[in-house]
C-alpha cells in the first residue's frame, strides 16, 4: 500500500484533500473534473452512429445460417392443472423442427415440494408452457395452435386486496422462496407465510429496526399518517425479451437481449449441466431493460432445447403482449406511514407497514426510503408480500423506491404544512445530508422556489403549483468486475470487458477513462464489450457499472502503460519513473525528451501488450459483504404542475432535478440517463397502470396503446443538475445515475399537485377521475 | 400518440394486422381505415395472391430486390426477415409506437401495418437509406451531437419521423417537432434531446 491524497467533498461547498491508502498496483489519485481532459467532458456516445443509421446489431437482428423462429404456446387460463400435452399434431406440421414443452416454471417464486405431474402448475394467464421451433414465424404460431392441452382450471385471485382476505384462493400450496438479489428482486428466506400473504421483511438493503417506535410516537409533539397506494407498472422496454440460442455439440452460444452476460451463462451452464466454459453469451446491442432482464427465463430455457432438439439455431424474442404479461412489472403496495416529530420539527419515529404484489414473485417491499432518507433514532418497516395470479415482478429501476418515496415525501411536506414551516426549510433541519442540502439550494434557485404559493391559493380553473421530493440511493458495487487492456504492434489501443452498455453509455465512459489514463483521444480506444468470452463484468442493475467497472478499466490501462513506459525507457535512455504518456506522446518528466506513443509500440517485445484488473475494494475500508458500498447519492427533484379542475387534468410544466453520482463521467450522458428517470417517473406519476380484470384473470392492457406510456408531448421542460462530488473511493471515484434519477418525481408532482389545489392524492397514478374525486367533484 | 396525417391506414385503408385483429382505438387513422375498408378491398378489379408465397419486387434505399412474400405478409417481417435489413424494429406490431417507421413514397408509414403487396411499385426508404453513402444526414449527425439516442431502438422511427418533419418543414417549432414524433415511443426518455437535435438539423440545413 501507499498512500495518496484525494480530492474530497463538494467543489464550491466543502472541498478539501483527504489522504487514503490505495495498492501499489493502482494508479495515482486523478484531480477533480476540472483538470482532466476526457473524463467530466461530454465526449459523444461512441456507438450513436451505428443506432442512427440501423446498423447496430440487438438480439433480435441476429440472423444466423439455418435460424429457425421459436415461438411460444401460453396459458389462456389465470389459475389451472394441465391434465396432458399432445404435441405429436404440432410435431408433424410441415415446416416444424421442434417442439419443447417446459416441466416447470422458471421464474417467480418457487414451492418447496408439492407433486410434480411433468407440466408446469398454471398460476397465471400468460404463463409459459411450450415452444415450436419452425422454418418461419407464421408456420410456427400455426403449429401451436396444433398443441392440445387438457387443463383443470382452478379458483383465482388477481386483486391484492381480495388475495389478502381469508379463504382466498390459494397461489400457492407450499411455503415459497425467491432469493434476494441486489437490486431488490426475490425476498429474505424463511418468512412466515399465511394465506397469500408472506412476512413481514422488516429490513431492506442496510440494517434493520432500530430504536424503540412506539415510544419515539409518545414523544412526538406531532403525528402526520396516511395511507397510500400505487399500481402495477411494467417495464415495456422496446426490445422484448428473447434469445437466439445455437446449440452446438462443443459449445452453447447465446445471443440475449439481457442485463448481465454473466448471469445468462451461469444460470444455463446450470441448468443444462454444462461447464461455464462451453457457454457464450454475446449482448452487444440491447433495447432496454430497467431491470427487467436478467437470467434464462422460461423463453431461453425453452429456446435452447429447441437448438438442441433441431439442431439448428432458434432464434425466440417475446411479442409485446407477453412482455407485458409474463417477464416483469413494478409491483404495486399499500402502505401505512406514520411519523412523528417534535415541534421544531426533529423526528421522533417513522412507522410503516406496507402490502404489495409482484404476482406469483417476491420483491413487493416498498424500499429504504423511509428507512434511510432523514435521521430519526426510531424506526420500523413491516413489508408483506401478498400472492396473486399474475405475471412475476422484477426489479424497475430503484425497487421499491419511487413507492416508498410518494408516502414519506407527501407526508414531510404535511408536517412542515402541520409545523407552519416552508417544505425546504424543514428539510434543511431534518435531513443531515450535504449533498442534498447544496442539490436544493440549486434546485430552489432553478425553479424559482420563493414564488411558491399557498396550497390552493391559485385563482382561476387551472392552478398552477410547485413541489420537492427527496430520495437517496446506495452507491453499490460489484467486486467481480474486470477489464483488459490491450495494445497492438500497430498502434491501436482496445479494451475488452464482459459488461453492456444497455443505453446508458457504458462504451463511451470506458473510451474516455482509457484515454485518460494513456494520453490518447477517446475515439483511439476500441471498445469491445458485451461477450462472455471477455473478462467478467458488472450486471447492469443497481446502477453499479460506472461505479464498477470504470475503476478496473484504469487500472488494466495503468499496468498497460507501465509495461509499455518500462519497455521505451531504456530507447530514450530515461528512467520509466521518470516518463509519463500525453497527447500521443511519451514525454520525459526531467529532460524534456519524446517518443511517440505509436512508435513505442511499434518496437514492442510482444505484438501485444495485454493486461488486466478487476474492481478492488474501496479505499478507506468502505466494504460491506461482498457487494454493497455503503454511503448515498442523493437527489432533490422540485416538480411544476398546472391543474385543470374543470377536467381534472394534470399537466407538468417543469421538472428540476439535482443529482450527485460522484465523480460525473459524461455530463452529457448523465442529463439523458436523468431525463429518462424523470419521463418514467412522470408516466408512472400520471398515465401507466396494469388494468387487471378480476372476473378473467386477464390484462385488460396488455399493449402501448391502452397501456399508456408518456410520449412526447407529455414531457415538460426537464432542467438537470450535476453536482460533482468527490469522496475518494476509488481510482475513477465514479457511480451510476440511473436509479436515483426515476425515485422522487411521482412525489414531487403529488406534492405540487397538492400544493395547486390545496387537496392530497394519495394515490397513483393520478388521473383525472382521481383528481375530481379529491376535488369533491364527481 | 395519434398521428392522423402519418399513418399508413388513414391513406390507403387496408392491412392485415387492422383488419384481423380488430385492434379498437389505438390511432385516429386506423379508424379511418377500417370505414375505408369495404369500400376499398371489395372491387372485382383488385389483384389476387396466394395463398402461397408470390415473388415480389421492391424498390427500397434505391436498390431493387426480388423476394418473395406472403399476400398477408407485413413490410417490416419482410425487410428483417427476407431482405435483412433490420435496422426498421418491430415493437407493438400494432401502430401503436411508430418504431417501425419508414418512408413509403416520402411519406412516413407504420410498416407494422403495411402489406408488403401494397407498395411493390412505390418507393421505400428505411433507416439504412437515410445517409449518402457515408455522408449522414443532418437529422443523423444532430441525433449524434445532442445524445438523442441512447438504447436505441425507437432510434431508427424516430428519425423517419423527425426527417419527414424536416423534409416538409425546413423551419419548425419547438411543438411542431413534439407534434411530429407523438407516435414514437422511446421508454430511454430521449425526447428532449430528440427535440433539440431535430431543431438543431434544421438550424444547420438552413
Amino acid at each position: 500500500m501507499r498512500k495518496e491524497k484525494f480530492p474530497i467533498g463538494i467543489p464550491g461547498v466543502n472541498l478539501r484533500e483527504i489522504e487514503r491508502e490505495v495498492p501499489v498496483t493502482e494508479p495515482p489519485a486523478w484531480p477533480i473534473n476540472d483538470k482532466l481532459k476526457h473524463v467530466g467532458k461530454s465526449v459523444k456516445r461512441t456507438d450513436a452512429i451505428l443506432k442512427v443509421t440501423g446498423k447496430a446489431k440487438y438480439t433480435a437482428d441476429i440472423n444466423l445460417p439455418g435460424m429457425l423462429q421459436g415461438r411460444m404456446l401460453r396459458s389462456p387460463h389465470p389459475s389451472a392443472k394441465i391434465l396432458s400435452i399432445d404435441t405429436s399434431a404440432a410435431e408433424a406440421f410441415p415446416g416444424v423442427k421442434a417442439v419443447y414443452v417446459l416441466r416447470s416454471n422458471m421464474s417467480g417464486a418457487e414451492p418447496k415440494g408439492g407433486e410434480d405431474n411433468g407440466y408446469p402448475e398454471i398460476k397465471y394467464a400468460g404463463q409459459a408452457i411450450a415452444g415450436v421451433a419452425a422454418k418461419d414465424g407464421q408456420t410456427a404460431e400455426e403449429a401451436l395452435k396444433l398443441i392440445k392441452v387438457e387443463y383443470q382450471t382452478m379458483p383465482f385471485v388477481v386483486d391484492m386486496d381480495e388475495a389478502r382476505e381469508p379463504g382466498a384462493p390459494l397461489v400457492f400450496e407450499q411455503q415459497v422462496e425467491q432469493e434476494e438479489t441486489g437490486g431488490g428482486g426475490g425476498g429474505a428466506k424463511g418468512l412466515e407465510q399465511q394465506g397469500n400473504v408472506r412476512g413481514p421483511s422488516t429490513k431492506s438493503f442496510f440494517g434493520g429496526p432500530r430504536g424503540d417506535v412506539e415510544q419515539g410516537m409518545a414523544e412526538a409533539d406531532v403525528i402526520v399518517e396516511g395511507i397510500f397506494r400505487t399500481q402495477v407498472q411494467t417495464h415495456s422496454a422496446l426490445e422484448t425479451h428473447g434469445i437466439v440460442a445455437d446449440w452446438k455439440p462443443d459449445m452453447l452460444t447465446v445471443y440475449a437481449s439481457t442485463q448481465s452476460t454473466k448471469g445468462v451463462r451461469s444460470e444455463m451452464a446450470s441448468i443444462f449441466d454444462l461447464p461455464e466454459s462451453k457457454v457464450r453469451v454475446i449482448c452487444e446491442y440491447m433495447g432496454g431493460g430497467f431491470g427487467a432482464k436478467y437470467g434464462a427465463g422460461n423463453f431461453g430455457v425453452t429456446a435452447v432445447n429447441l437448438s438442441k432438439i433441431s439442431g439448428q439455431p432458434v432464434k425466440l424474442m417475446l411479442d409485446r403482449k407477453a412482455e407485458h404479461l409474463a417477464v416483469g412489472n413494478r409491483p404495486n403496495s399499500w402502505q401505512e406511514l406514520k411519523i412523528g416529530a417534535k415541534k421544531d420539527g426533529t423526528l421522533t419515529a417513522i412507522k410503516q407497514e406496507s402490502y404489495g404484489t409482484a404476482g406469483i414473485g417476491l420483491g413487493a417491499g416498498v424500499g429504504r426510503v423511509a428507512q434511510a432518507v432523514y435521521e430519526c433514532p426510531n424506526f420500523l418497516t413491516e413489508q408483506y408480500d401478498v400472492f396473486t395470479n399474475a405475471g412475476p415482478g422484477a426489479a424497475f429501476r430503484a425497487p421499491g423506491n419511487p413507492q416508498g418515496a410518494f408516502a414519506l415525501e407527501q407526508l414531510i411536506d404535511e408536517l412542515a404544512e402541520k409545523l407552519g414551516t416552508d417544505a425546504l426549510e424543514l428539510r434543511d433541519k431534518i435531513d443531515n445530508s450535504v449533498v442534498r442540502k447544496e442539490e436544493r439550494r440549486l434546485a430552489a434557485k432553478a425553479i424559482n422556489w420563493s414564488r411558491r404559493k399557498k396550497p390552493g391559493s391559485d385563482t382561476g380553473v387551472i392552478k398552477r403549483g410547485i413541489g420537492v421530493a427527496q430520495s437517496t440511493w446506495p452507491r453499490l458495487i460489484d467486486i467481480d468486475s474486470t477489464a483488459e487492456v490491450r495494445m497492438y504492434r500497430d498502434g491501436t489501443v482496445e479494451i475488452r470487458s464482459g459488461v453492456m452498455d444497455i443505453g446508458t453509455g457504458t462504451r463511451t465512459i470506458l473510451s474516455q477513462i482509457v484515454a485518460e489514463e494513456l494520453g490518447l483521444e477517446p475515439e483511439q480506444i476500441s471498445v469491445k464489450i458485451g461477450d462472455t468470452l471477455f473478462p467478467n463484468g458488472p450486471a447492469s442493475g443497481g446502477s453499479k457499472v460506472s461505479g464498477s467497472i470504470t475503476p478496473a478499466a484504469r487500472n488494466a490501462a495503468y499496468k498497460a502503460k507501465q509495461e509499455i513506459l518500462k519497455q521505451a525507457a531504456p530507447k530514450m535512455e530515461e528512467k520509466a519513473a521518470d516518463l509519463e504518456l500525453k497527447d500521443g506522446m511519451i514525454v520525459s518528466k526531467t529532460s524534456g525528451k519524446t517518443m511517440s506513443f505509436k512508435d513505442a509500440l511499434k518496437q514492442m517485445r510482444t505484438s501485444q501488450i495485454m493486461t488486466s484488473a478487476s474492481r478492488e475494494d474501496d479505499y478507506g475500508g468502505f466494504m460491506v459483504g461482498t457487494f454493497i458500498s455503503h454511503g448515498d447519492l442523493g437527489s432533490v427533484q422540485m416538480a411544476e404542475v398546472s391543474v385543470n379542475t374543470e377536467t381534472g387534468f394534470v399537466k407538468v410544466e417543469k421538472i428540476v432535478a439535482a443529482h450527485s453520482c460522484g465523480r460525473p463521467l459524461n455530463p452529457m450522458q448523465i442529463q439523458s440517463q436523468v431525463n429518462g428517470g424523470v419521463i418514467q417517473g412522470i408516466s408512472y406519476a400520471l398515465y401507466e397502470d396494469r388494468v387487471m380484470d378480476k372476473n378473467t384473470g386477464h390484462m385488460l392492457n396488455a399493449n402501448l396503446d391502452q397501456y399508456k406510456i408518456a410520449f412526447s408531448m407529455e414531457i415538460p421542460d426537464i432542467e438537470v443538475i450535476n453536482i460533482e462530488e468527490y469522496t475518494a473511493r476509488s481510482s475513477t471515484d465514479a457511480f451510476g445515475i440511473a436509479e436515483p434519477a426515476n425515485i422522487a418525481t411521482a412525489a414531487a408532482v403529488a406534492n405540487a399537485i397538492y400544493n395547486a389545489i390545496g387537496v392530497r392524492l394519495y394515490e397513483l397514478p393520478m388521473t383525472p377521475d382521481k383528481v375530481l374525486k379529491a376535488l369533491n367533484l364527481v | 400518440m395519434k398521428k392522423e396525417e402519418n399513418k399508413p391506414a388513414g391513406k390507403k385503408g387496408f392491412s392485415r394486422r387492422n383488419f384481423l385483429r380488430g385492434t379498437g382505438l389505438t390511432a385516429a387513422g386506423m379508424v379511418v381505415g377500417t370505414k375505408g375498408f369495404a369500400g376499398e378491398f371489395a372491387p372485382a378489379a383488385a389483384p389476387v395472391y396466394g395463398p402461397d408465397e408470390v415473388p415480389v419486387t421492391l424498390s427500397v434505399n434505391d436498390g431493387s430486390y426480388q423476394t418473395l412474400a406472403r399476400p398477408d405478409e407485413v413490410l417490416v417481417d419482410t425487410l428483417r426477415e427476407r431482405l435483412d435489413l433490420t435496422g426498421t424494429k418491430l415493437v407493438c406490431g400494432r401502430g401503436a409506437c411508430s418504431a417501425c417507421t419508414v418512408m413509403v413514397d416520402d411519406k412516413p408509414v407504420c410498416s407494422c401495418l403495411t402489406l408488403t403487396m401494397e407498395v411493390q411499385d412505390k418507393k421505400i426508404t428505411t433507416i439504412e437509406g437515410v445517409a449518402d453513402g457515408d455522408e449522414l444526414h443532418p437529422i443523423q449527425q444532430a441525433f449524434i451531437d445532442e445524445d438523442a439516442s441512447m438504447c436505441g431502438f425507437c432510434t431508427p422511427g424516430m428519425i423517419m419521423s423527425c426527417k419527414s418533419l424536416l423534409d416538409r418543414n425546413s423551419n419548425p417549432s419547438l411543438d411542431e417537432v413534439k407534434k411530429a414524433v407523438r407516435g414514437n415511443l422511446c421508454r430511454c426518455g430521449t425526447y428532449p434531446h430528440v427535440f433539440k437535435a431535430t431543431l438543431k438539423a434544421a438550424e444547420r440545413m438552413g
